[in-house]
């Protein structure tokens, strides 16, 4: 039996979870309930597949939005032809079970396209306190609306998408303070790859995480974004942080966010969503905003981080299994153990994906890259994270800064965070790129990814290779 | 999905730690509609050269290991995406269990679903095993889900631990969604009251 809830000191997690629950079995297994189910066309077509042949329906179409991301192109004309056998099929097989189970579906014709996790804030399908899922792991981006939102596989899609419900265990909770403010050049992106380079792409296994601290409820909803996509690098189920006014003010008039009475409701309803006082943590990390310096990371894992300001380490710098992986990093991604980060050269600057993709994250770019220009050789990409991001930075003037500069403006999708569409590395290619995972062959085989911050990957676009993105903001001082 | 009760097989040797889902599919391999057919592409770039060769460093192409059904990993195998192409392609080469001291949340799940037995040891437990399985053929390794036990090959047994309603679903094969369905009443229910509560939702 479970003690009356206002006598438990709950977590921002336990609630959501509390109010999801739709039956608890004996061992502690709950079903619980999916607010809102994403979906794109890489890891659900088995499952519509699933639901055909055992004559299963959508259970809530209404709550399951659907989107091309992963595989479209990002070059103009895709509208009506994908050159790629099997990217075209992907994409068709999406489109035919979207209007086959009458799922909310944003084609790639639609404005509104874009990055599935781009496009559920934009479009206020993700709200405070909500459960949301996608097959993907990223999902854990929603839950900077204060959504338990998590990542799953496709067995759970076709779970998800017959019953509404997926089956679960609670995770344990972990808080995660960045205590105090931030300084100059250090963002969102800094944060959360300092978290991971401080806890390991493991230690966040079996939690989810909540991000508090002054210098988080400081961010804007894009930064809290930013930060909590990152979670699943760390290994946590989901991270969350608390709603507050800028998450109302975020969501308030968005297509699909509540109206009048409706929303008066929501508001006072996500008002409770924060932890209590003196509710239990299973794991506490806390950091200090000031300790943080604009980071990149050097190796194959999103754990390989350090200050910009820092030197390639040696293997023998590391102990256990960590040794062989970081001598197959530093070999994989051509440096010299002892040389400076900064003098580390490029040959591509990726700006866009899930993690900063958003038009913040192309006002920051575009703020360095005013007026300067890509370093001879370098070739620069920005692809906005959804149709909608990219008309407002085209209204804004960024398109135009970015182009200028001598960067390529691209149409919204996945792109480069990984090559399952045209824009990929070539073999031994260099990339400073804002997405969020430097794993051996994601943006191409044998490519080398070097994850950062948009004003630092902006900063790498004017040097030609790795830069401490506040020598630039001196020299425009 | 195929049940699982005890096997008894080669194990692969593969102590790097962080092994990625990009490792174990890359994402040129997700462009399938079907689960079936990826056990050819398994680490695919670890596997084989960029013009197709197969690399005989690389342990599954090695005599001794081609057979395997087992691996023995580094900690925090399968971290990264939430592709299950991942279990689709290890179970599609013949793999039915892997072994390591850490599992990606995620990945552990999805193994589930498919007929895969992720099972999670003290460092120094696999590190036995991990010896042990790089002895080659000749050391086979068992693995009974219903005793809860992994032997290696010269009967040194080691008690591991796994959730009691997804060891229920793999030993009788069962399907998830089926069993859900069970309760689509209390679906309806929680549906009818959340309408109430949380009417924007």
């Amino acid at each position: 039996m479970t003690a009356p809830k206002s006598a438990v000191l709950r977590t921002l997690y336990d609630k959501i979870w509390d109010d999801h629950v739709v039956h608890t079995s004996e061992d502690g297994t709950c079903l619980l309930y999916i607010d809102r189910h994403l979906v794109h066309e890489v890891t659900s077509p088995q499952a519509f597949e699933g639901l055909r042949m055992t004559g299963r329906k959508v259970r809530a179409p209404e709550k399951t939005i659907a989107v091309p991301d992963h595989n479209v192109p990002t070059t103009e004309g895709r509208e009506t032809h994908i050159d790629n056998e099997e990217s075209r099929i992907q994409v068709d097989a999406l489109d035919k079970n979207a209007r086959e189970f009458g799922v909310v579906y944003y084609p790639v014709t639609d404005i509104r396209q874009g990055i599935v996790h781009i496009v559920g804030p934009e479009q206020g399908w993700t709200l405070p306190g909500m459960t949301v899922v996608c097959g993907d792991s990223h999902t854990a981006t929603h839950g900077a609306f204060g959504s338990l939102a998590h990542g799953i596989g496709t067995s759970e899609v076709e779970h998800v998408l017959a019953t509404q419900t997926l089956i679960q265990k609670k995770s344990k909770n972990m808080k995660v303070e960045i205590t105090g403010k931030l300084l100059p050049g250090v963002t969102a992106k800094d944060i959360t790859l300092a978290v991971i380079g401080k806890t390991g792409t493991a230690g966040g296994t079996g939690y989810v995480i909540e991000y508090c601290g002054e210098a988080i409820r400081e961010l804007s909803m894009e930064g809290r974004m930013t930060v909590c996509n990152m979670a699943i690098e760390g290994g946590a189920r989901a991270g969350l942080i608390a709603p507050d006014e800028k998450t109302f003010a975020y969501c308030m008039g968005r297509p699909h966010a509540p109206k009048g009475a409706k929303w008066e409701a929501a508001v006072s309803y996500w008002k409770t969503l924060f932890t209590d006082e003196g509710a239990h943590f299973d794991k506490i990390i806390t950091i200090k905003g000031e300790d943080i310096a604009p980071v990149v990371t050097w190796g194959t894992s999103p754990e390989d981080v350090l200050p910009i300001t820092a030197t390639v380490p040696f293997a023998a710098d590391f102990q256990g299994g960590k040794v062989e992986a970081a001598q197959r990093s530093i070999d994989y991604m051509g440096l010299t153990p002892g040389m400076k980060l900064t003098d580390v050269k490029v040959d591509a600057v990726f700006i866009g994906s899930c993690t900063n993709g958003r038009i913040e994250d192309l006002r920051a770019a575009a703020g360095i890259l005013k007026g300067r220009k890509l370093a001879p050789g370098v070739r620069g990409m920005v692809v906005p994270g959804s149709g909608l991001v990219r008309l407002q930075a085209e209204e804004e003037g960024l398109a135009q800064i970015f182009t200028d500069a001598g960067f390529e403006w691209r149409l919204a999708g996945c792109s480069m965070c990984l090559g399952m569409n045209p824009d990929q590395l070539a073999p031994g290619e260099r990339c400073a790129a804002t997405s969020n995972r430097n794993f051996e062959g994601r943006m191409g085989r044998g490519g080398r990814t070097h994850l950062m911050s948009p004003v630092m990957a902006a900063a790498a676009a004017i040097t030609g290779h790795l830069t401490d993105i506040r020598d630039i903001m001196a020299e425009t001082a | 999905m195929d049940k699982f009760t005890t096997i008894t097989g080669i194990a692969a040797p593969m102590p790097l730690v962080n092994i990625d889902t990009d490792m174990i599919i890359p994402k040129q391999f997700l462009k399938t509609i079907k689960r079936s057919g990826l056990g050819v592409n398994l680490f695919d770039e670890m596997r084989y050269t960029l013009d197709g060769k197969e690399i005989p460093d690389f342990v599954l192409n090695q005599p001794a290991y081609r057979e395997s059904q087992i691996i023995v990993a580094g900690d925090n195998f399968g971290c990264g995406s939430s592709r299950e192409h991942a279990p689709w392609a290890l179970l599609d080469f013949g793999i039915r269990s892997v072994i390591s001291t850490s599992f990606a949340d995620i990945f552990y799940n999805n193994c589930f679903k498919n007929g895969i037995l992720p099972i999670i040891l003290p460092q120094d437990a696999v590190g036995y095993l991990m010896d042990d399985a790089k002895k080659g053929a000749n050391a086979r390794i068992t693995v009974d889900l219903e005793n809860q036990t992994v032997s290696a090959s010269d009967g040194k047994s080691f008690a591991f631990e796994v959730d009691a309603f997804k060891k229920h679903c793999l030993l009788n094969g069962l399907d998830d969604i089926g069993l859900t369905m069970e309760k689509v009443s209390a679906i309806d229910t929680f549906e009818k009251q959340n309408a109430a509560a949380r009417p924007w939702a």
